[in-house]
């Protein structure tokens, strides 16, 4: 120990006691969580709690409203508006779906094919947040407009006949049918679906493409028992991160769609903002929550990944 | 040159002093409670297959775990209630920990710096020098190799003179050439430096190679205590001679006393064992396990047994398989006293006629023969952390 | 068909198997890309009437007078200053969730786990409808403090979420490593821990900042009379786009992949150097 130039640090006299309480956290968890749960509390679940007995109040605005149980309105809210929430259901199921099969070819180009673009790829898909999405799906209507380029060549196509005798357009149009809304809500979400892919995705090993391929799995066997199921909680999160949204938007359908394609959305958007009808449209959340935790948990349940977040 | 004041902590501590230290995960006993004194300047090795508590024992001694029960003394100082931060004691973790975002030059002195230490360059370049990374000092950890990254993490641990260096497996991640150099390594800056080494591995080799002492631990427990030698020599229990090399086993009977030596019956023949060398209880007709290393034994054609001379240890079988491995070659001999007792026979004048089927006699000094007890289990310790992986 | 003909024909289809992926992905890439591209197209047009959506001729004007819509220029402004403030807010509050959330066993996990993930799970619709009846009840005055309440608010969770992965995949040696060199907790955190994270908590901020700057349906429930760049898209949008819209929108589009561009290049610059 000659060479030594330095004493060992300082250090402190020892602890009488014998056990002290060295991991001093025992609150530190709480402190943390403090402020944040507060906010979420606060300004989340009471304003959700609230929500709820609205929904069962009776009055109107000039004399008030009052608790009185009244849970008829969530029988006139679900007959007056059954379409709506179908279409709800349908349009954000379908808008998922495109989502799923557009998304993935996308996050599995920048996980594993993209070298050195990944970056730049990456970025392309994340800038467009900064462009209002008012503004880009206002572009939509530009891009679907009667006449316009894309439209003439779907009509060549007859793809237009098809689509209009599937009920998904009208006439020569797609702007105002449903086809325009779901492109819409499809385009609008696609990037929700595409970053937890990528997340999960960018986590395979690429050498477990490669033992695949060594035990003697073709490269399409390999994307079905190897890459897919290791990507399934991308595939969750982002089906659920597009799904949720979207069966409550109501902007693709206020700026493509027509009064045929009114949502959910926009029926609660009218009864709060124009209509006043406080109940009614508290009554509509409700029962648009209850239906989106109903699918969603057995959606999860069937997917077998419970811890999301 | 900083001095401490308290003249009641001298600097260079002494001894590392572990008392009746146990640790207890709910109703898991990972360490039962132990004594262990590690002297000063001594390289001692905590040697175990893995989950025997060797880990939890250094971190212990490091402060980053708490124990259930017991003191951690270093010298005269109780250091049980200190913080990591506040312990003269430094890790070399295994696969190493360098910080990702800071270069190696900021690793070796982030000790340093946290110390209040001013002017760490002259200190970090000489210390890079001593592990061959001077040049290396603006890389970032994830540029370096397995070795480079392992040599760092000494250095970090190093630069700050703590009076005891902590190796939780430091050379596991490395191949087994690279392994070799490193333990000459550790071991030359050891003997630089003079400081108190500790050193967990799962690798007997490791820890024979390297440490003046070896604590050889089991299911949370300190099954033997001693130099490398003496541990494989003369090993206290079944799973220290299985952990340490390989051993056969005899089962045998107490048959007489005298001069120091006991005589036991085994099959139809007598074996010889220095009382010295026994550890089991030697009441008359009581059962000793016999042990004996298998580069102990010679081996001779059964044709030839005339030439054995006397006061040897002698067994009779028939070679059930031989495998040829350069240095030696290895026997398993078909006895009636052991099933499978292994030979390792050193390639001087190779017997044509010690092939599979051959009847030999197996014979070796009684001074090599260790006894234990015979209520253990005879494969305690026979498989190994690898075997166990693989 | 001729064997010559069919070997081509075969090595296409290889060509496109092998390829697939490359081409549906940048296909999509496409479909994501293209409004972008029209708007930037027709930020130079000089349309014909109130609405921009035909093209009519060549014109720099919207490009050489941006500010020059009454209302435009005051709400982008306001909409930039509630996503600083959100950000800001939402990040703090978020990385110290995350880390509690990671690093403490604790018995009220799964609740607070929950209670993260509801507002991701819940339409906005109803969580602006739900705010606004708490905010009507209480008497708040709408505008830029309620905006800037819910929009920490629902970028809290996806804060939570990108820096707890991060935080997640860190290894706990590495702090037990700076513990042992002498760094206390204060310490080990300020030099291993926060720039360890820095990743994710600058992922999750930069989400953040996107989701409060675009954010619609919550803000137009909660804004009174105050008018944030998307709902001033909105009202246009009723009324007539003005071209500037566009301008803007590109601008905005531009500067953000500049500004991630010059900072990836200046991150590996110094990479190169390090080696």
């Amino acid at each position: 120990m000659a060479t030594l130039t330095q004493a060992p640090p300082p250090v402190a006299p020892p602890v009488p006691e014998k056990r002290p309480p060295r991991r001093r956290g025992r609150w530190t968890p709480y402190l943390l969580l403090l402020p944040g749960l507060l906010w979420l509390f606060v300004f989340f679940a009471l304003p959700v709690i609230y929500q709820a007995s609205t929904s069962v109040q009776t009055g109107s605005l000039e004399e008030g409203y009052k608790v009185t149980w009244h849970f008829a309105t969530y029988w006139d809210a679900l007959s007056d508006y059954w379409p709506q929430f179908v279409r709800s259901v349908l349009y954000a199921a379908s808008a998922t779906v495109l989502c799923l099969l557009l998304g993935y070819p996308l996050a599995y180009l920048i996980a594993f094919r993209a070298g050195r673009w990944r970056n730049l790829i990456m970025i392309l898909v994340i800038a467009p947040f900064f462009t209002s999405f008012l503004i880009r799906t206002l572009a939509w209507k530009t891009i679907l407009a009667d006449g316009g380029p894309v439209v003439d060549v779907l009509n060549t196509l007859h793809v237009l006949d098809v689509t209009a005798w599937l009920g998904w357009t009208a006439g020569d149009r797609v702007l105002a049918t449903p086809l325009a809304v779901v492109c819409g809500l499809t385009y609008n979400f696609l990037p929700f679906m595409i970053l937890p892919l990528y997340t999960s995705l960018e986590r395979i090993d690429p050498r477990l493409h490669e033992a695949a391929n060594d035990l003697y799995a073709r490269p399409s066997t390999t994307f079905r028992r190897v890459t897919f199921p290791l990507s399934m909680p991308g595939v969750v999160s982002g089906t659920l991160l597009t799904f949720i949204p979207a069966s409550g938007d109501y902007i693709n359908s206020d700026l493509l769609g027509s009064t045929d394609t009114r949502m959910v959305g926009n029926v609660i958007q009218s009864q709060f903002l124009r209509i006043l009808d406080y109940p009614t449209a508290a009554a509509l959340s409700f029962i648009l929550m209850a239906a989106i935790l109903f699918i969603v948990t057995l959606y999860i349940r069937k997917s077998g990944t419970e811890d999301l977040v | 040159m900083k001095t401490t004041k308290d003249t009641t902590t001298p600097g260079h501590g002494g001894d590392v002093r572990l008392t009746g230290i146990g640790k207890t995960y709910g109703s898991f006993t990972a360490v039962h409670p132990l004594d262990l004194t590690v002297p000063q300047g001594s390289f001692f090795a905590l040697l175990g297959a893995s989950g025997c508590g060797k880990t939890t024992t250094l971190r212990m001694i490091a402060g980053l775990e708490e124990p259930t029960e017991g003191t951690v003394h270093l010298g005269d100082q109780d250091v049980t209630a200190l913080p990591p931060y506040k312990r003269p004691v430094n890790t070399v973790f295994q696969s190493y920990a360098l910080f990702p975002h800071l270069d190696i030059f900021e690793n070796v002195a982030f000790g340093l710096r946290r110390r209040g230490v001013k002017s760490v360059k002259k200190q970090v370049e000489e210390m890079l020098e001593l592990v061959q990374l001077g040049e290396q000092a603006r890389k970032k950890p994830h540029q370096l190799s397995g070795g480079q990254q392992q040599r760092v993490a000494v250095a970090r641990a190093l630069i700050n003179h703590p009076e005891v260096l902590l190796l939780d497996e430091p050379l596991g991640a490395l191949d087994l050439k690279l392994r070799r150099q490193m333990q000459l390594e550790l071991k030359r800056i050891q003997t630089e430096v003079g400081i108190t080494f500790v050193h967990v591995t799962h690798d007997q080799e490791e820890a024979m190679t390297m440490a003046d002492t070896v604590a050889v631990m089991n299911a949370g427990r300190v099954e033997q205590l001693g130099a490398p030698a003496d541990l494989y020599e003369n090993p206290r229990t079944t799973f220290v001679a299985n952990f340490l090399g390989t051993s056969n086993f005899i089962e045998a009977e107490v048959d007489s006393k005298s001069g120091g030596e006991l005589v036991l019956k085994a099959g139809g023949g007598k074996l010889v064992l220095p009382e010295a060398r026994n550890s089991a209880p030697t009441t008359a007709g009581g059962k000793v396990l016999v042990g004996v290393r298998p580069e102990k034994i010679s081996l001779i054609h059964a044709d030839d047994a005339g030439e054995i001379p006397g006061g040897r240890n002698r067994i009779t079988g028939r070679i059930a398989d031989s495998s040829f491995i350069g240095v030696s070659t290895q026997f398993v001999v078909d006895s009636p006293v052991c099933a499978d007792f292994e030979v390792y026979v050193q390639n001087i004048d190779r017997d044509a006629r010690l092939a599979p089927g051959a009847e030999v006699v197996l014979h070796w000094d009684p001074a090599h023969t260790f006894g234990l007890d015979a209520a253990q289990d005879i494969d305690a310790g026979v498989e190994t952390v690898e075997e166990e992986v693989v | 068909m001729n064997t010559r003909q069919s070997r081509i024909f075969g090595t296409s289809v290889n060509w496109l198997k092998r390829h697939f992926v490359v081409i549906a992905g940048l296909l999509t890439l496409a479909y994501l890309l293209l409004p972008n591209i029209i708007v930037t197209v027709f930020s130079f047009n000089n349309p014909r009437g109130r609405f921009n959506y035909t093209w009519q001729e060549f014109s720099t004007e919207a490009w050489q007078d941006p500010c020059g819509v009454s209302g435009l220029c005051a709400s982008l402004s306001l909409s930039l200053q509630i996503a600083l403030w959100a950000t800001l807010g939402a990040t703090l509050l978020g990385t110290m969730i995350a880390f509690a959330l990671v690093r403490y066993r604790f018995r009220a996990r799964p609740a607070v786990n929950s209670l993260i993930f509801l507002p991701m799970a819940m339409p906005e619709v109803v969580m602006a409808a739900s705010l606004l009846t708490l905010f009507l009840n209480m008497g708040a005055q709408l505008g830029f403090w309620t905006i800037l309440i819910a929009h920490i608010m629902f970028c809290l969770s996806f804060v939570v979420v990108a820096v707890k992965a991060r935080v997640m995949s860190m290894d706990p040696r590495l702090e037990q490593a700076a513990q042992d060199l002498y760094a206390g907790p204060f310490q080990t955190f300020l030099r291993v821990t926060l720039p360890i994270a820095a990743p994710g908590i600058a992922a999750g901020a930069l989400l953040a900042f996107a989701l409060s700057f675009d954010d619609f349906i919550i803000t137009n429930f909660n804004a009174g009379s105050t008018v944030t760049f998307p709902m001033f898209v909105w009202g246009s949008a009723q009324r007539g786009t003005p071209v500037q819209v566009n301008v803007i929108g590109t601008a905005m589009f531009v500067t953000a992949v500049l500004l991630v561009l010059v900072s990836l290049v200046i991150g590996n610059r110094r990479n190169r150097h390090n080696a």
